[in-house]
């Protein structure tokens, strides 16, 4: 073990860094805005709505990012009419396929957990606003997505993380990021153990500053609650007695 | 040439000290990489083939070694070899000065010769074939075409395998003049050259060979000169540990045997269609 080593190859990674970062972001962007109309769909009780979304997070959650993403690629290359095609100028490029595939795969996962937390939004929220009016979008808009959103937010920090992690997968199809970038550095000194440990190092960085970024993204939501906790009565501590409530009369040690 | 001498016997010392039991059957395994036909590949059933395997089982029988071939992924061949989760490297690895370094390797069974393949479609200036550049031979000559082919080939995307020389040659003489795209296996490369993601293509001579025989092969032609010597190294050679002299000494012995009673030639004919192994 060189512990010098594993600093003097921290700059040899930069670049590689700075791709991994480009994908990340990207892909979670690209993500987030295909994930918001679906998880919509999705919790939608037409069956013209719900059903294709379903068997889109099924097929994108069912099989393994690495097929999905050599399906775009090396399939894709495979076809002749999509290579004469408009969309080739796109599926050309390595980057875009990676982005294609991660953005589908994290879009798939991302729709579920924000379906989950649309379900968790208190009933009673949503009557009140059917009851003061309030048309579907409007309900939406201002009960609905609020409060679904800060439910599925710790969930959805994890998704991110994975994503980060996920996008090591793009070096085979040839995108030199930060694990290619490692595994060819580590083919020039047959050193592994060095070379890995500061790849590790750095995306233990940048995970760090995803889940602080995301942690103080949390408390701000969450600042309505922080107010209420001060009169003693938190609405969180008002929901678990409501989940709790029924439970008693039938609890023997009660 | 005395030092050869010396050498010479010194590396006798070992082999006269374990004659005794130099008839004791050892197990070893020897990986490979089994994406790299027809050096070596994976059949349906799994099972490694190809000159590497056939090659090995020959000098297995000859050392009187019990040999396993496992495969094991090309860029972490070399470390895994080193902390011993195999004995022996077989993969088409050629012998450099960097290996060096880290393994010992056995007498080259197998000589290289590197070629750029273009896709026909790629519309790169055309190159007088049948031109030869020995890397390590610093002539005008050599230069000059060294300096055409960097001309021809600026801009263009070119494809690589990992870990490999012709990635250490095109980063090496072409730098940053080229787009350069690092493949994990051979057979990805050859997907992309037919698809037209890359112009063209650096690999050894063998390996193109397999690949033009195919349908798909069509696409592509071979270009310019055959690239050898320099850091394309002396040849195929064993990886083997540094410190396994024993292993690398009953191969040695056994590669020298099976040059001389033609079965070497008779393995490269069968699976290269030409004889790879006479210099």
């Amino acid at each position: 073990m060189n512990l010098s080593l594993i600093l003097d190859v921290l700059p040899l990674l930069a670049d590689g860094m700075i791709l991994t970062a480009k994908l990340t972001t990207v892909s979670i962007i690209l993500g987030a805005f295909i994930a918001l109309p679906l998880s919509l769909m999705r919790t939608s009780s037409t069956v013209f709505l719900f059903v294709p979304v379903l068997v889109y997070t099924f097929v994108f959650r069912g099989t393994p990012l690495l097929v999905q993403l050599f399906l775009v690629y090396y399939g894709a290359g495979q076809i002749d009419w999509i290579r004469s095609s408009a969309a080739w100028v796109i599926l050309r490029e390595p980057f875009w396929c990676a982005l294609i595939a991660f953005s589908l795969n994290h879009a798939a996962y991302t729709t579920e957990i924000l379906r989950g937390g649309i379900r968790a939004v208190p009933f009673g929220d949503v009557e009140a606003a059917k009851a003061l009016g309030m048309s579907y979008a409007l309900r939406t808009r201002r009960v609905v997505l609020p409060a679904a959103i800060r439910l599925a937010l710790p969930a959805y920090a994890n998704e991110v993380v994975l994503m980060l992690k996920a996008s090591s997968l793009a070096s085979t199809i040839t995108l030199m990021e930060l694990t290619g970038s490692a595994r060819k550095i580590v083919a020039q000194t047959f050193s592994p153990y060095e070379v890995f440990i500061s790849a590790a190092l750095i995306y233990l960085g940048i995970t760090l500053v995803i889940s602080h970024v995301f942690a103080k993204f949390e408390r701000h939501l969450a600042k309505h609650q922080q107010r209420n906790s001060q009169t003693g009565n938190s609405r969180l501590a008002e929901m678990t007695a409501t989940i709790r409530r029924p439970r008693l009369p039938g609890s023997v040690s009660r | 040439m005395r030092i050869h001498i010396i050498v010479i016997l010194l590396s006798l010392m070992p082999s006269v000290a374990w004659q005794a039991n130099a008839q004791q059957e050892r197990h070893i395994r020897i990986a490979t990489e089994g994406a790299f036909p027809p050096w070596n590949a994976v059949d349906k059933s799994g099972e490694p083939i190809g000159f590497d395997i056939d090659v090995g089982r020959a000098l297995c029988e000859r050392a009187r070694l019990s040999c396993d071939f496992v495969t094991q992924a090309w860029d972490g061949i070399i470390p895994a070899l080193t902390v011993g989760k195999f004995d022996a490297i077989m993969a088409g690895m050629s012998i450099t000065e960097k290996r060096r370094q880290v393994i010992a390797f056995s007498r080259p069974y197998a000589l290289t010769s590197n070629y750029f393949v273009v896709a026909r479609s790629s519309n790169i200036a055309s190159l007088g074939s049948d031109t030869k550049v020995d890397l390590s031979a610093k002539t005008e000559e050599n230069s000059a075409l060294l300096q055409k082919l960097k001309t021809n080939l600026q801009g263009k995307v070119i494809g690589v395998q990992g870990s490999t020389n012709a990635e250490a040659f095109v980063q090496k003489y072409f730098g940053d003049g080229v787009d350069i795209r690092v493949y994990d296996k051979q057979d990805n490369l050859n997907l992309d050259l037919v698809a037209g993601r890359i112009d063209a293509g650096l690999a050894d001579f063998s390996v193109w060979k397999s690949f033009l025989d195919t349908a798909d092969g069509a696409a592509v032609e071979l270009y310019g000169p055959r690239l050898s010597g320099g850091l394309f190294g002396p040849g195929i050679g064993i990886g083997l540990r540094k410190t396994d002299e024993e292993l690398a000494a009953r191969f040695n012995d056994a590669l020298e045997a099976i040059s001389l009673d033609g079965t070497l030639k008779k393995l490269s004919v069968q699976w290269f269609g030409t004889d790879l192994v006479a210099e």
